[in-house]
Parts: structure tokens; C-alpha cells; sequence
């Protein structure tokens, strides 16, 4: 393992693997774009509108925007989570295609670094989807201010890109990954402040909270839209950094171990 | 074109690859047999430099691997066991996927596509789904997307394993093809027919260990009795126990049949004359027959 375990060497041949998933996905991109983007917004405006009139303001501010803050970064995190899950694993354990790009002279951190880069690209379409509603319905706070959440939604497309990556490396089938969104994705969404703020949950647990990526996302997002810098910028930005490249480099020397031993 | 010394791989304490040596000229074909477990899958992925041996040298055209793996794969095709076509693109596209992958530009790869399309008979085919494909369409697509980078040399893993006899000949005849072009071709193979049909030398893999090697008509005459009798039906074992032991050079029981090995079958046959209850079939000796002797006829799975 420890053999395994090394730095990633990073190459721009990490490109021609995200151009086929581009590629493809732009085959069906239609299908794709409402399967992924109609889902979160429908919860956010019904909930939002729904929930958001017998509420008075949540966390200082109308629930919808609240909730489309949130929703933000949730459905940013989803996108990645999803794509690096189902979509890798397809590709390296069903179709074998990445058996088939390692015969090219490419390596694994290519390859894997070529599905990260898709996966936060994907999770950038995800979350600017959400923002164009936060911009069509005006909820912002300053419209200079939401740029911002652009390279937010970048970052934490990394961030779970990269935690995902290692669940695609260990999973036998895609039957493994239910336990990640038990264990992990449902908890977090629910411990974050993506639907209500996590003030109000017992002190414990707000502690857990503080630790968890999805957190960080969502202190930086929140103040984005509402129209304020956000606190603690650099803490939250390297939290979600450490994770995903953490997650990145232990995928890489758990899928070197399942692919090239 | 390939230089091997002194190869090995162990997975915990098995030695997968043992102390393999191995010499592949330039514009040759090269077998390596074995039985299941023999090595050979793992023999390639070491000359791919995807796996890294626990002792050894490997050269591959003058570049030393898995050192510069990278760049000794710019001049190797690959033909993996399981096919891996893409298969979200079609016929075209997963030409121009692959090309991509070796850092060619784009117009390079399309004037390629034609040729390539016509060596894998797909010229018509150019839109197809790979779904559409039968097995032996996706071999040979296989086949011509390991070619578009125009590779020295070509790596095979049992390229006709699952295929019916007409695309298993569409497949040599295109290996054959390769190999006027001056391509090098290694290929790992358990059909015996295709080793002796295509390979110009080839390496018997046991255990890891390299058995025999030589050119296929060379390891019939060196390693087993040119002709074969096998003797099978009623009476066999009363037959077995008064005369074969005279009469072969060599003989080996194998279930209800009795494999005679000789260089005079003419005795043999004489004396089953009078054993009108016995059947025989004579032929000469092949280079599955050289196989069994070395690696000897247990099942390996």
C-alpha cells in the first residue's frame, strides 16, 4: 500500500479521456441537462415557495433564498458524486474503457485526473443551472457578488469529485455505492444547512457539521448570494481542497492496486 | 525488437513470471503458449510497462521498460483478450478516440480512418454502433484501432478467442497482412493451429517458466517421435499391456484412449491388424502434441 501510495503526477494528457466524455455526454446532452437539472430545481422552488410561505425568514432571509443557496451546492456536490459513482465505474469496471486507454501511453493519474476534471465540469453545469434561477428570479443580494459562486461550484465539484473517486476504486458493484449515499451524501445534506440552518441542530452534531465538506460549500456559497463576503474564506476553501485532493491521491493508489497489480 | 532477460513476478510468494528470457526479432511473429495460468497475460502487461516486475530488464525497440513505458508504447499496438471498443461511439469515433489518446492530431487520425476502416473490412460500417457489431467485426476493429498510431510492433492476447472459423481466418489473414508490412507481432494464443499457422517462433510458458522455444516445426522434431497412433475401443487395455510397450517409442493412457508416440507407425498398425475390435487414427505429430508433453494434461483452472 504505501508503495501505492505516491504523488500524483499530473499531465495535460489528462485531456484527450475528459474530451471523450464530453463527447458522449454531448450525444445525449439534452436528456442528460433535464435529468440532472430539473430534479433539484423542482425541490428548490417547490419547497421554497411550498414550505417558504409559512416560514418566516430563515437564517435572516426569505426560505427561498435559503434554500436556493443551498441547493446550489448540493445539487453541485450531487452532480460530482454521481458522475465519479455511476459514470466512472461504468467506465472502468463495465465497458473497460479505461483498460483500453491504459494500453495508450497514458497512465492512471491521467485517466483519473481526465474523469475529475468531467466530473467538475459537470458539477459547474449543475450549479450555474441553479444560478441562472437564483438570477432570474432575483435572488441575490449583488449580481457581482454571485460571479463568485462560479469557482465555488468549481471547487466543490472537486471536492466530492475526489471523495467519490474512491468509492468508484473499492466498489465491487454499483449496488456499493448506496452505502456512500447512506452513510455519507443523506447525512451531509441533512447536517449542512442546506434546508434549514444548522443552528439549529444540537450542539454535537453542529460540531460534527463544522468538519463535514459539505459545510464549507455551503458557508461560502450562502453569503455569496445573500450578498456578503463570506467568513473564514481561506479555512473553507482549503478544507474542501484537502478533501478532494486527499481523495484523489487515496483513489488513485486504491484503483492502481484493483487495475495494475 | 524485444529483449527480455531474467523476468520475474511474484504476486505474495507465487512466482507468476519466473526468470524469463525472450528474444523477438524485428518483422517477426512470436507466440507465447501456456495453459491457463501460464503467465502469458501477465508476461504482456510487463512488457507494456503497466505492471512493474520484481527483477528483470525489458527492452522494447532499444527503450528500456517500465522506465519509459510511455514512450515504448507510442510504437506498440495492443490487442487486449476482452474486447474494450468504446461503446458509446461508433465504428469512426472510437478510431478517432483512440488516436487521441496517443496525442495525434486530429487530421492525422482522419486520414488514417479510411485505411484502417478497409483493413477491418468496415469500410461500410464507418457509422455503426458497436452493439451492432458481431464478435468478429469487433475483433477486427480491435485489431485496426491498435494500428492507429501505426505501431513497429503489436501485442495480441489470444486474438481469436470466441471466434468462428471464418473470422478467426479473416483475423490471420490480416496478422499475415501485418507482418508483410514488416510489423513485429506478439501474440499469446492456447490454439495450437493458429501458433503453428501464424508464428514464425514461439515460447512455451508453464508455471511462468519459459519451457521450450523454437520455431514450430523445429520444437515437433526436437521435443516428440514424428508420428502419433491413438488407439481407442474395445480391448484397448489387453492391447496396452502385451504390445505397447514394444511397438512405441513413447505411449500415454488419456481416459479411453491410448496415444501411441513412434517413428514407425507401420508396426503399430500391423499389429492392430489382429485387433479388428480396436480403432486407431494416424497422424503426424503436431505442436499440441509437444504442448501436452511439456505441460502435461491436468486441467489448470
Amino acid at each position: 500500500m504505501t508503495s501505492l501510495l505516491r504523488l500524483p503526477r499530473l499531465s495535460w494528457r489528462f485531456i484527450p479521456v475528459w474530451q471523450r466524455n464530453y463527447l458522449v455526454w454531448k450525444k445525449l446532452a439534452i436528456p442528460a441537462i433535464l435529468g440532472n437539472l430539473a430534479d433539484p430545481m423542482l425541490y428548490m422552488l417547490g419547497l421554497g415557495y411550498g414550505l417558504g410561505s409559512l416560514l418566516p425568514d430563515v437564517g435572516g432571509m426569505p426560505y427561498l433564498t435559503f434554500l436556493a443557496a443551498g441547493t446550489v451546492a448540493y445539487s453541485t456536490m450531487n452532480a460530482a458524486t454521481f458522475e465519479v459513482l455511476y459514470s466512472s465505474f461504468s467506465r472502468m469496471h463495465v465497458q473497460r474503457t479505461w483498460d483500453a486507454i491504459l494500453n495508450a501511453p497514458m497512465t492512471l493519474d491521467d485517466v483519473m485526473l481526465g474523469e475529475l476534471t468531467w466530473a467538475v465540469s459537470k458539477s459547474l453545469l449543475s450549479g450555474l443551472a441553479i444560478l441562472a434561477v437564483i438570477w432570474g428570479l432575483g435572488l441575490y443580494g449583488h449580481f457581482w457578488m454571485t460571479l463568485w459562486i462560479i469557482p465555488v461550484v468549481a471547487l466543490v465539484g472537486f471536492c466530492f469529485g475526489g471523495m467519490g473517486l474512491v468509492m468508484n476504486a473499492v466498489s465491487p458493484s454499483y449496488d456499493f455505492f448506496l452505502y456512500y449515499f447512506t452513510l455519507v451524501i443523506t447525512p451531509m445534506v441533512l447536517l449542512c444547512g442546506v434546508f434549514f440552518p444548522v443552528s439549529q441542530l444540537p450542539a454535537v452534531v453542529q460540531g460534527v457539521s463544522a468538519w463535514l465538506p459539505l459545510t464549507h460549500a455551503i458557508d461560502l456559497a450562502r453569503p455569496l448570494v445573500v450578498g456578503s463576503m463570506p467568513d473564514n474564506i481561506t479555512l473553507h476553501v482549503v478544507a474542501l481542497l484537502i478533501y478532494g485532493s486527499l481523495g484523489y491521491v487515496i483513489a488513485l493508489a486504491l484503483t492502481r492496486r484493483r487495475l495494475l497489480k | 525488437m524485444l529483449r527480455v532477460r531474467g523476468l520475474t513476478k511474484k504476486y505474495g510468494d507465487t512466482e507468476v513470471v519466473r526468470d524469463l528470457d525472450l528474444n523477438v526479432r524485428p518483422g517477426e511473429c512470436f507466440g507465447l503458449l501456456g495453459p491457463n495460468g501460464a503467465g502469458k497475460t501477465t508476461t504482456l502487461r510487463l512488457l507494456l510497462g503497466l505492471i512493474e516486475p520484481d527483477s528483470g530488464s525489458i527492452e522494447l525497440a532499444g527503450i528500456e521498460v517500465p522506465k519509459h513505458a510511455r514512450e515504448a508504447r507510442m510504437k506498440i499496438g495492443v490487442v487486449p483478450q476482452m474486447d474494450n471498443l468504446d461503446p458509446d461511439f461508433s465504428v469512426c469515433e472510437n478510431l478517432l478516440a483512440y488516436g487521441r489518446y496517443f496525442g495525434m492530431e486530429k487530421s492525422a487520425i482522419v486520414a488514417r480512418v479510411p485505411m484502417l476502416l478497409e483493413f477491418a473490412g468496415l469500410a461500410n460500417k464507418a457509422d455503426a454502433q458497436i452493439a451492432q457489431l458481431s464478435g468478429g467485426m469487433k475483433r477486427r476493429l480491435t485489431l485496426a484501432r491498435a494500428l492507429v498510431h501505426d505501431p513497429d510492433i503489436l501485442f495480441l492476447d489470444e486474438p481469436t478467442t470466441g471466434l468462428d472459423p471464418q473470422a478467426r481466418h479473416l483475423i490471420w489473414q490480416g496478422l499475415r497482412r501485418l507482418l508483410a508490412d514488416g510489423k513485429t507481432i506478439v501474440l499469446t494464443t492456447h490454439f495450437m493451429d493458429e501458433a503453428e499457422r501464424l508464428a514464425d517462433r514461439l515460447a512455451i510458458l508453464d508455471h511462468g517458466r519459459l519451457v521450450a522455444e523454437g520455431a514450430p516445426r523445429a520444437l515437433i522434431e526436437s521435443h516428440i517421435e514424428p508420428a502419433v497412433v491413438e488407439v481407442f475401443g474395445e480391448g484397448l487395455a489387453d492391447w496396452t499391456g502385451s504390445h505397447a510397450s514394444s511397438l512405441c517409442q513413447r505411449f500415454e493412457n488419456v481416459g479411453e484412449t491410448l496415444f501411441c508416440y513412434t517413428s514407425d507407425a507401420d508396426a503399430i498398425i500391423d499389429s492392430l491388424k489382429h485387433a479388428p475390435t480396436l480403432r486407431y487414427l494416424h497422424r503426424p505429430s503436431n505442436l499440441e502434441d509437444v504442448f501436452l508433453k511439456l505441460t502435461g494434461r491436468d486441467l489448470r483452472d
